[in-house]
């Protein structure tokens, strides 16, 4: 059996807010060179991930960039609606992260 | 340009003026670093198209005051420029007419002695847009929106173009010593008086991206609180200025993405700043010194432009439900609602909207739960041309919830919980109608500079 922790165990930092205004960024911010490499290596966050976890199609990710000097993996939606606009339920877009705490990536050596 | 003999500190205390006031302590002991120059931003877009479109703060006066006269004190004590970019939150021509304002009522309050006070506008009229679109201009949108059609331009109440760093030298060439600047990136700031002095463009533009935000560099957490950097012709030192905080690799290079959708490129008016090679360094127990930013001159003028358009006025109603049945057939309930709206209004002038606090109500399109609560909270909104339209949309979508027709509901005597048995007037709804870029002949173009003075 594949024993796997929560990315939100292996993660300092997991957070969402607006790219503009269009856009919605995310930030998977590790507090070490080991979590961050085995985040990165275990292959389990990629664009296809991504869309799968919050049902869009893949053409709406604009960026997903593994930043080593943040020790960070970021990602890029655009948004349906503008920021602000009559039926946004999220001006900041800064509670779009939570399904991501969850995300389990598997120990294996 | 002849090569600057001396390094320059910056004193950031604020990412965003007015929004919440800054930390006083963390400022004092930046002021005792003696930067020779005291600089904040007051801009953002993230407070949604409200602002813009009516051409308010969303900060109160109170904090703004408060922050302008802690900055301003200061720099005059130590004889140094101010400067202060998207002046009031959106920048528009009002908001920067308004800190000019306070800036001179603040100088008068504490009689100061004499000094320059320099501003620019940045606001851009429809028909400046229109004239250029009908000479076979393209307006090019941003992040996947296609090129601005005249429509698009007829429902827009208010557009800024976002300035680079020529207004601000330009003003300082001028002789001001406090900078009040209309809609401009928040980098273009500190670079302005950094590429004057001579420093390459490549470390001013990046000095200005790692200290926009203020605290928000360093770790841990914390708002609102002053950092110090440093600009030399080899390199930037950023420094937290509160005791418990460091400027740390890790810190430093986070902040580098930190509402980006790519932490590598930054656009600003006439170019790039690449950060894909930088490199950083913990230089000592605070301070993280970085080197290797390129800046990339692009090759024409395209000048950012951000629009907002009101959609109508609004109403809320807020409905709760706690019966598993209705809960489960919420669709139902909603299209019930929705129909008697119909019936009296047709099928369009009106906006409609449900936000299912329990189910999707904070991500909506994006929520992949398929949990099903206990309880539902509902808000309605209702928006239309007129006030009166927009009440009563909301009012006849929220009520007739409480009328919805499911054929095995238990309850009869009422399908919804009222805490409020009245819909709420809210801000008028507007929206980003421009997030688009129109190519200029001169950086200077669409942003006019003028002198006044302050003090006694």
């Amino acid at each position: 059996m594949t024993r796997s922790v929560p990315l939100s165990q292996l993660a300092k930092t997991i957070r969402s807010k607006n790219a503009g205004v269009d856009k919605i960024t995310f930030d998977i911010i590790f507090p070490d060179r080991e979590s961050y490499e085995r985040v990165k290596k275990s292959g389990v966050l990629n664009r296809a991930f991504v869309a799968r976890l919050y049902g869009i199609p893949e053409s709406r990710i604009s960026d997903f960039v593994e930043f080593d000097p943040a020790m960070a993996i970021k990602f890029t939606i655009y948004r349906l609606k503008p920021s602000g606009s009559p039926g946004d339920t999220d001006i900041f877009g800064s509670q779009q992260y939570a399904p991501l705490l969850d995300v389990q990536i598997p120990l294996d050596n | 340009m002849t090569q600057p003999s001396k390094s320059l500190r910056f004193l950031c205390p604020n990412g965003h003026l007015g929004f919440a006031p800054l930390k006083t302590g963390s400022f004092y002991r930046g002021l005792e670093a003696h930067p020779d120059f005291i600089v904040a931003d007051s801009g953002s877009n993230d407070i949604g198209p409200i602002p813009l479109g009516s051409d308010t703060s969303t900060s109160p006066e109170e904090w703004q005051y408060h922050d302008l006269e802690q900055m301003l004190l200061a720099a005059r004590k130590l004889g140094v420029p101010m400067i202060i970019g998207s002046a009031g939150d959106t920048g528009t021509n009002s908001r920067v007419d308004m800190f000019v304002r306070m800036i001179q009522e603040i100088a008068h309050k504490h009689r100061l002695p004499r000094f320059k006070v320099g501003y620019f506008y940045s606001e851009v009229s429809k028909d400046y847009l229109r004239e250029k679109m009908r000479s076979g201009e393209r307006i090019m949108g941003l992040d996947g929106r296609p090129d601005l059609s005249l429509a698009e331009l007829e429902a827009t109440d208010r557009i800024v173009a976002v300035a680079g760093v020529h207004p601000y030298i330009r003003l300082l060439d001028m002789g001001a010593e406090v900078i009040i600047g209309g809609r401009s990136s928040d980098s273009v700031i500190f670079a302005a008086p950094a590429i004057r002095a001579g420093f390459p463009e490549g470390l001013a533009y990046y000095l200005g991206k790692v200290l926009e935000c203020a605290s928000f560099n360093a770790e841990p957490f914390m708002g609102k609180e002053s950092v110090v950097g440093e600009i030399s012709l080899e390199d930037v030192r950023v420094t937290a200025m509160h005791p418990e905080q460091r400027c740390t690799v890790a810190s430093v290079a986070g902040h580098a993405m930190y509402e980006r959708s790519n932490p590598f490129y930054e656009h600003v008016l006439g170019g790039t700043l690449d950060m894909s090679h930088c490199c950083y360094e913990q230089w000592d127990d605070r301070t993280t010194r970085v080197t290797g930013p390129v800046f990339r001159p692009s090759p024409e003028w395209r000048v950012k432009l951000e629009g907002a358009g009101k959609v109508g006025e609004r109403y809320v109603g807020i409905v709760g439900i706690r019966d598993p049945y209705t809960i489960a057939h919420i669709d139902q309930v909603i299209g019930w609602a929705r129909e008697q709206v119909r019936e009296r209004f047709g099928d369009e002038g009106y906006e409609l909207h449900y936000q299912l606090y329990g189910k999707n109500g904070v991500m909506g399109e994006l929520e992949p739960s398929r949990h099903t609560p206990h309880e539902l909270g509902v808000v309605v909104y209702g928006v239309a041309p007129t006030a009166e339209m927009a009440r009563e949309v909301c009012m006849i979508g929220s009520r007739q919830m409480f009328y919805a027709r499911l054929p095995e509901v238990k309850g009869t005597a009422g399908g919804v919980a009222f805490a409020l048995d009245e819909v709420l007037p809210a801000s008028p709804a507007y929206r980003w109608t421009l997030n688009h870029t129109v190519r200029i002949d001169d950086p200077l173009e669409l942003f006019p500079t003028a002198l006044t003075e302050a003090g006694v």
